[in-house]
């Protein structure tokens, strides 16, 4: 039994670090054919840390970004969460939606906040294919909601969910870089609950 | 500026004049703000969930409205406040997220809000302002000289209760 992340050995650790790299390398692929560029993928960086070290790893509490986040039901539940800085997320809806006067605001329009839900939906849809044919487990991923404002603000609302088992969270996090004129970066986090972590080992064969 | 404690998420610290209190971002999550005027002693709880009973792992008390006022409280008196002269001050509690159909488990900002109040009540302690709710993160600095609430935002604006 898993009880607590912290407790994960590095050969678990490893086993997780290639489902993050197959997944998101399936979630590159797929949002390389909706925009038509070439979409590179970081090296997956898999970790455990508390809850309040989490919103660091984005830039901070206070830093501005726009998140898309699905929820995932089946026989192996948890959550995705898209982050992009702000500048990003307006970057790639330049390369989206061919509109220059994106990048003069700070907001999101209806449109825009559209387009990138669908972006969400793509990558998880994708790196959860990949989830499923390595575990053969069922993933159902919900419709995705979408947010723009603190980081602090948005894991906090994600990451409560998670905070009933312990104070520990686990993520995989992978960095998505487009070959475009523009460098736009963002961040896939892959938020197991205990339970699933426990049920994804055992399909690997890797639970002691 | 004087020196300002950073309380994370699912953290809580007391502090005494000139030294403030902040927490950046919160969303769902309040920040439980208890000062004694008299004392100038001021403690923070960065609380992101309603109930410790419905946790498997309630270790963490400053992650629970329930348990975090308690200690908060004990934490404060430790410092040389007094009960009685204690008032409090929360943000937070927003709905970051909005799906169609959401269930129970999306409202947890308001639940939270809810538990503080109760939590708060049960302690016998004024709830003397409150901005929560909405659907927008804020970042929140209680000042332990004047026992004022600094609230700040990105798209709305920036005040003090």
């Amino acid at each position: 039994m898993v009880k607590d992340f912290q407790s994960l050995t590095n050969f678990q650790l490893d086993a997780l670090r290639e489902i993050g790299n197959i997944g998101a390398g399936n979630a590159a692929t797929a949002l390389s054919e909706l925009i038509g560029e070439r979409v590179d993928m970081g090296v997956p960086h898999i970790d455990v840390r508390h809850f309040s070290e989490v919103p660091e790893i984005v830039g901070g509490s206070e830093s501005f970004v726009a998140s898309i986040y699905i929820k995932i039901s089946g026989s192996a539940p948890g959550e995705i969460l898209l982050l992009f800085p702000v500048e990003d997320a307006k970057q790639l809806l330049c390369i989206l939606l061919k509109e220059h006067s994106i990048l003069s605001r700070q907001t999101f329009d209806p449109l825009e906040s559209s387009a990138l839900m669908e972006v969400g939906n793509i990558l998880a849809g994708s790196f959860l294919n990949a989830l499923a044919t390595i575990t053969s487990l069922k993933y159902i991923p919900s419709v995705p909601g979408f947010c723009a404002d603190m980081a602090g603000a948005i894991l906090g609302a994600v990451l409560h969910d998670l905070g009933i088992m312990g104070d520990h969270v686990l993520y995989i996090k992978t960095d998505l870089r487009f070959q475009a004129t523009k460098h736009v970066g963002g961040y896939l986090f892959f938020l197991p609950e205990a339970e699933s972590l426990e049920t994804i080992l055992n399909t690997l064969g890797v639970n002691s | 500026m004087g020196e300002v404690l950073k309380v994370g998420i699912a953290e809580l610290k007391v502090a005494k004049a000139p030294v403030n209190l902040s927490s950046a971002g919160l969303g769902s999550c309040v920040g439980i703000c208890l000062y004694d005027p008299r004392a100038r002693i001021g403690g923070l709880a960065h609380i992101m969930l309603p109930d410790s009973n419905q946790a498997r792992n309630s270790v963490n008390k400053a992650k629970f409205a329930n348990t975090a006022v308690p200690v908060l409280v004990s934490e404060m008196l430790k410092l040389g406040a007094v009960k009685e002269r204690i008032i409090a001050k929360i943000a937070g509690g927003a709905q970051m997220f909005v799906f169609p159909g959401a269930s129970d488990f999306m409202r947890i900002g308001e639940r939270n809000v809810d538990a503080t109040k109760k939590a708060l009540a049960e302690e016998k302690i004024p709830l003397a302002a409150q901005d929560t709710g909405g659907n927008y993160g804020r970042t929140i600095e209680l000042c332990t000289t004047t026992g004022k609430l600094y609230i700040r935002t990105i798209e709305h604006g920036e005040k003090f209760i």
